[in-house]
């Protein structure tokens, strides 16, 4: 708490309140062109998706502001920030705190208070271009409602001494307060922070005379705040973060006491003041504090030895000479498996009942586990190590436990039972069934859930995939489980997990249901399964979130309160949802035909390929595959985010990663040298046209035989001037243009022959690589998938014969032409694969077949269309109407009800 | 009058008028109702377009405000909810905002002067109505695109100015910003009131009222209450309050969050309820006003009235409660600066 009674009130779609107990406010800066070099190439390559990412992490974690700067030299910073603010507003978890909008020109400021409903922060004005700028600026800033940063910054410059910022910041007071009539509270000072120990001795008493600056306005300025950007302190030690750290955390625990009540500090980039070595603190508040004339020289000499520390590094076999338990928990937490069977038998001789093994030093040592994941220390690949390394012990000591259970039966039958009585009361409290629903063979989400519950101490029975309901309920029953979770990738699954629930509900169960996985949503979860099943339902958004949520589904004391809690939550926003005003305009379908793609047909360049029909690739060579790996989706498998390559250089997850990396690239060279895994592929080609939203395929040139129908649906949002409602049918000739066009069908697998390798690494308790394998193989099918459109641009096709694209212009399909699957957001229904497989003749030639559901199997399996045109894009069909849902019916011959159920993620209405 | 309005709402709550659309579809009125002779030539269709009532249909509006009046309200609002450029866009009468809002605020102000005469204890205002138009600044129509948006701020101060200038040209006491469902129009319609203020040299009493478009407690744009308030506490309001969307009931938690935060007087014109399977709104105004005496009693309120579904009677029977309670008392200069 500071001393100075004043609030600053702001807001995004939530008040943000400082008041003097608030102690300090952090200013996220990441989103910040000039402070972000990553943000800024994001910005000017328009990857605003990835840019909206680096803001999202900001909110999560913790900023209370988000600051936001355009000003590049390469950038229209006004067009720039103007985009960026509307996409901010778009997000609710990041629009929900205030915007500081920062630039040097006013024009990107004031186009920027135009784009924000909340009251937000000006970064900032000051008198540098004189009082009557400055009282401009300040009444308009006042009238879009906004708090403002006044800079120490007059005509004659930057305030560099104690006596010119408070010079500086009375006079810039005085206008505001006596001229603009500017709200005192709403004004933050930024008396500027200059860098220390830059061995120059004018700088020596730039952190003081802040600190006193700082004093000083809040004593004599009633209601104004102070600001400053807190890492322009340490520049001279760039290159040392230890150093720097203690020198952030010091400075700001100075600053506080005198006053600032908000900043700019990276967090990552703090360390904690009470941490800080004392020898180190003594120094670097010498320094800030200008205590000594040879401060500065202590602090570098000493500053040198600070980084050798930081860099020595030594092969540490120290932890086998600890005792057993520290050894396991060593190999847990480190997943080091090589000791593991010889600790483990020590730690029987010792503890005598292999149970006591289990309960006592090896979930001591997954519960250290399960606190460094929860609390963002551990990453998953390491967990699933330390899961390894467990499952690895618990089978070295099963024999023991089985021979024990008969000894104890035998030897005193009255105690085996009590003792095992206890014991099932002990498993009965977490048991966790798993299961893919049927339809669906997508599990590498669910096995990592299964994973990470098991090690917080979940005993894990897992169904494996295309389960059916009525299966998983009976092993529910039968094994006596706590918790149930269903999991499923494909959007059909989401209705066989009503049909789950539905079931639950008539079986009169009590259960309590988890759902997840990547179509899965909390909303879909609230709006169909909740209302159909008494029991609790929680939708679960990742692995780490399946513990705390599992952990109060079972807990005695808390179920009944949790599961009040979510059926309320689920039944607020079941209301939201009917009650939501609708915002999103439709058009009838007739008008969105109208407003189709606009092509010049009869200027195409029309290519005829190769070959008519369908050409069939056996055993394709992986190490043509290999190379077109896309590595990113990999890693965000195994839930560490960031892009390949870059992902490496990342401080904390970086090192993870790269040996991530090199575990499944050793993977991939003995997949490859034993031939493995087979890739087979399929690819047709064939003359075709568009009528109206299908494209009808034909036997051969003569163009008179249809071969196939393809069903398209069409974009029916309401679009702004100019803005064509794409359909894929856009993308091909229409046969009333009488142009002779072409289209191409594909599906390839790289999982052939992955059930033997899963089945080896599961016999060996090696959730690792068991997991590994299926990633490795579905980025072998997606790079097959990329390998073979790129062939198909070239060679068999070849309408783009002189294609010279390296991986990364792949990855960013930069190319002519697309590949869009049934199922993803351009062609949603998955009922077109079976017409693409018949084409294909896709089953036969490749082994691939289709689920009910319509999920491919092997699940490492893709298959889309190939449209040539440059003006083909990828884009999302959005919600569709009645009107349109009723004539693709008719189309596809199939009933209302059918179609509406497989569209029904797309629907804008409810059935 | 500025002086006067706050100075009684310091001794008595006061009551605004209720719904405009609700008395006029008492009446059965036809495209050449609304044509008029002024606008019989317009190629459009202006069937619906109820502020333009004001010129070719004032003695029905003139009727409805005197109803209003009679009934015991303190406040009307001008028939102007869409009355501009942007709004009326849809019927193509861009051309006719400047006299839709001069002749609304001018005939308002005729009654007015009108009951005021009759009752010289009890003076009758005239409130601008200035409603949200319809488009959103602060949000994309295009799913697809949610970078778009449909309405600039600079357009929106643009049409806002429009408006404001021939309300008070006509004579308004006060300026109503409604039916807020997005801050940002709103803020717009600030900015351009403080414009035409600063043009004029003169100001006028500014109230404020969101909509909470459902039970999420937010409003469309996706503010809480208090982040709301928190956006439009730049300018010295008169109230700041509540209207629309939901009925009396559902309105309470977000009144009591105003009330306890606000540092202007507060105000609430619900809906008389919730609206029901057929789209109407049926709570009786007995109903109503037992739900408004509870705010009334629990001080939350310094002005109160009616929006979709209400009627005189709802009026009469929120008026005669109004007298029964003392108005809530802000904090005298709750300033936050302790110097």
């Amino acid at each position: 708490m500071n001393k100075y009674n004043s609030t600053l009130e702001l807001s995004g779609l939530e008040p943000l309140i400082v008041t003097p107990e608030s102690n300090f406010v952090n200013v996220g800066e990441r989103t910040n062109v000039t402070g972000s070099k990553r943000f800024a190439r994001l910005i000017l390559e328009e990857k605003f998706d990835e840019a909206l990412e680096v803001a999202r992490d900001q909110v999560d974690g913790g900023a209370q502001i988000l600051d936001v700067n355009m000003d590049e030299g390469m950038l229209d910073g006004k067009e720039a920030m103007v985009k960026f603010l509307n996409l901010i507003a778009s997000e609710p978890d990041i629009s929900r705190i205030p915007i500081m909008i920062d630039s040097s020109k006013w024009e990107i400021i004031e186009a920027g208070l135009k784009c924000v409903q909340g009251k937000c922060v000006v970064n900032s004005i000051s008198l540098k271009e004189g009082e009557e700028q400055f009282i401009v600026h300040a009444k308009k800033v006042k009238r879009y409602g906004a708090a403002v940063i006044v800079m120490a910054f007059d005509e004659e410059g930057q305030a560099d001494t104690y006596e010119r910022r408070i010079e500086i910041c009375k006079r810039s007071y005085d206008i505001l307060v006596d001229v603009v009539k500017f709200p005192k509270n709403d004004i933050i000072f930024d008396p500027n922070i200059f860098p220390v120990a830059t061995g120059i001795e004018e700088h020596n008493n730039n952190a003081v005379d802040f600190f006193r600056a700082t004093k000083w306005i809040r004593t004599n300025l009633p209601g104004a705040h102070v600001s400053g950007g807190v890492s322009n302190v340490s520049f001279s030690f760039r290159g040392n973060n230890p150093v720097r750290e203690a020198m952030h955390s010091a400075f700001l625990y100075h600053a506080i006491q005198n006053g600032m009540d908000m900043g700019i500090v990276n967090p990552t980039m703090l360390e904690i003041y009470d941490d800080i070595p004392k020898d180190l603190l003594e120094r670097v508040e010498d320094v800030l504090l200008n205590r000594r004339p040879d401060s500065t020289e202590r602090l570098l000499d000493f500053a040198e030895t600070v980084k050798g520390e930081g860099k020595k590094q030594v092969k540490d076999d120290a932890w086998r000479k600890e005792s057993v338990e520290k050894r396991l928990e060593h190999a847990l937490v480190k997943g080091i498996i090589e000791f593991i069977d010889e600790d483990t038998e020590e730690a029987r001789q010792k503890y005598i009942s292999p149970l006591k093994v289990i309960e006592g030093p090896l979930m001591d040592g997954m519960n250290v586990v399960g606190d460094l994941f929860g609390s963002g220390k551990m990453f998953l690949p390491q967990v699933v190590k330390s899961a390894r390394v467990m499952k690895k012990a618990v089978a070295y000591l099963l024999p023991y436990l089985e021979e024990e259970k008969r000894i104890a039966k035998e030897t005193s039958p009255t105690l085996g039972e009590t003792e095992r009585g206890q014991a099932q009361e002990r498993e009965t409290g977490r048991k966790i069934l798993l299961a893919t629903v049927k339809g669906d063979v997508h599990d590498i989400g669910k096995n990592i859930v299964g994973v990470v519950l098991a090690c917080n101490n979940y005993d894990i029975i897992d169904m494996g995939v295309m389960v059916p309901a009525d299966k998983i309920l009976d092993k529910a029953i039968e094994e006596n489980v706590d918790v149930i979770g269903l999991s499923g990738l494909i959007t059909p699954s989401l209705d066989e997990m009503v049909h789950v629930a539905k079931e639950m509900e008539r079986r009169k169960m009590k259960l309590p249901l988890m759902v997840g996985g990547a179509t899965t949503s909390r909303i879909h979860t609230a709006v169909k399964i909740d209302p159909v099943y008494s029991g609790p339902v929680v939708h679960v958004l990742d692995a780490s979130k399946s513990v705390p949520v599992a952990g109060e589904l079972i807990s005695g004391d808390r179920k009944a309160d949790y599961k009040t809690q979510v059926k309320s939550e689920y039944a607020k926003l079941r209301e939201d949802h009917a009650n939501r005003k609708e915002i999103k305009h439709y058009i009838p379908y007739s008008r969105a035909l109208g407003n189709r793609l606009k092509v010049n047909w009869e200027e195409k360049k029309y290519v005829k390929p190769s070959f008519i029909g369908n050409k069939v690739f056996k055993n394709f060579d992986l190490n043509i595959i290999r190379e077109y790996i896309d590595w990113t989706p990999f890693f965000q498998t195994w839930m560490l985010k960031g892009k390949y390559p870059r992902i490496f250089e990342n401080e904390t997850i970086g090192k993870e990663a790269k040996k991530l990396f090199d575990d499944a690239n050793k993977m991939l060279d003995e997949v490859i040298q034993k031939n493995l895994l087979q890739a087979n592929g399929v690819v047709g080609l064939y003359p075709a046209n568009s009528v109206g939203d299908d494209i009808e395929v034909y036997t051969d040139e003569t163009r008179n035989e249809v071969k196939t129908v393809f069903h398209c649906l069409r974009q029916q949002g309401k679009k702004g001037t100019g803005i064509p409602n794409l359909s894929l049918a856009d993308f091909v000739a229409p046969k009333d243009s009488g142009k002779i066009d072409y289209v191409g069908g594909f599906a390839v697998t790289g999982g052939l022959g992955i059930e033997p390798l899963i089945e080896k690494y599961e016999k060996d308790h090696d959730d690792y690589n068991s997991i590994m394998i299926k990633a490795i193989a579905d980025r072998l099918a997606e790079a097959f998938a990329e390998a073979m459109h790129a062939k198909v641009r070239k060679e068999l096709w070849a309408y783009a014969k002189n294609e010279t694209l390296d991986n990364e212009s792949l990855i960013k399909e930069s190319y002519q032409g697309i590949r869009p699957a049934p199922g993803y957001p351009a062609c949603p229904d998955h009922t077109e694969k079976p017409i693409l497989f018949d084409l294909l003749n896709a089953q036969e030639e490749t082994g691939i077949t289709l689920t009910e559901s319509m999920a491919m199997y092997p699940a490492s399996s893709v298959s889309g269309l190939y449209f040539m045109h440059e003006e083909a894009k990828y884009f999302g069909l959005g919600k569709i109407e009645k009107d349109q849902v009723q004539d693709y019916a008719k189309r596809k011959g199939m009933t209302l009800e059918e179609t509406e159920k497989w569209l029904s993620p797309n629907l804008a209405y409810d059935i | 009058m500025s002086r006067n309005i706050k100075e009684i709402l310091k001794e008595r709550i006061l009551v605004l008028d209720g719904a405009m659309g609700t008395m006029i579809q008492r009446h059965p009125l036809e495209e050449e109702d609304f044509k008029g002779d002024r606008f019989k030539n317009h190629p459009h269709s202006l069937k619906g377009n109820n502020d333009l009532l004001s010129i070719t249909r004032p003695e029905i509006i003139k009727d409805i405000h005197r109803q209003y009046f009679l009934a015991g309200a303190d406040i009307v609002e001008t028939n102007t909810f869409s009355g501009t450029t942007i709004a009326q866009a849809d019927y193509h009468l861009e051309g006719a905002v400047y006299e839709i809002n001069f002749e609304s605020a001018k005939i308002a102000r005729e009654v007015a002067d009108e009951i005021t005469a009759q009752e010289p204890h009890k003076p009758r205002f005239v409130a601008g109505s200035i409603g949200p138009t319809n488009r959103t600044a602060s949000l994309s129509p295009d799913i697809n695109d949610p970078g778009f948006r449909a309405v600039t701020f600079d357009e929106l101060v643009q049409a806002y100015k429009e408006q404001v200038i021939a309300l008070t040209d006509g004579g308004v006491d006060l300026l109503l910003v409604e039916t807020v469902f997005d801050t940002l129009n709103a803020k717009a319609a600030l900015f351009a009131i403080e414009e035409v203020s600063e043009e004029k040299g003169k100001e006028w009493p500014i109230m404020v009222s969101g909509t909470i478009t459902d039970a999420s407690g937010r409003t469309l744009s996706g503010q809480t209450t208090q982040a709301f308030l928190i956006s439009v506490s730049h300018m010295p309001l008169l109230s700041i309050g509540l209207n629309c969307a939901l009925g009396a009931k559902q309105l309470r938690p977000y009144l009591e969050t105003l009330s306890e935060k606000a540092n202007f007087f507060t105000s609430a014109h619900p809906n008389a309820g919730l609206p029901n399977e057929f789209g109407q709104y049926d709570e009786s105004p007995e109903e109503m006003a037992e739900q408004i005496e509870d705010f009334l009693s629990s001080n939350f309120l310094n002005i109160v009235g009616g929006c979709c579904g209400t009627t005189p009677d709802h009026i009469r029977a929120i008026a005669e409660v109004a007298a029964k309670y003392k108005p809530r008392s802000i904090e005298a200069e709750k300033s936050m600066v302790d110097s």
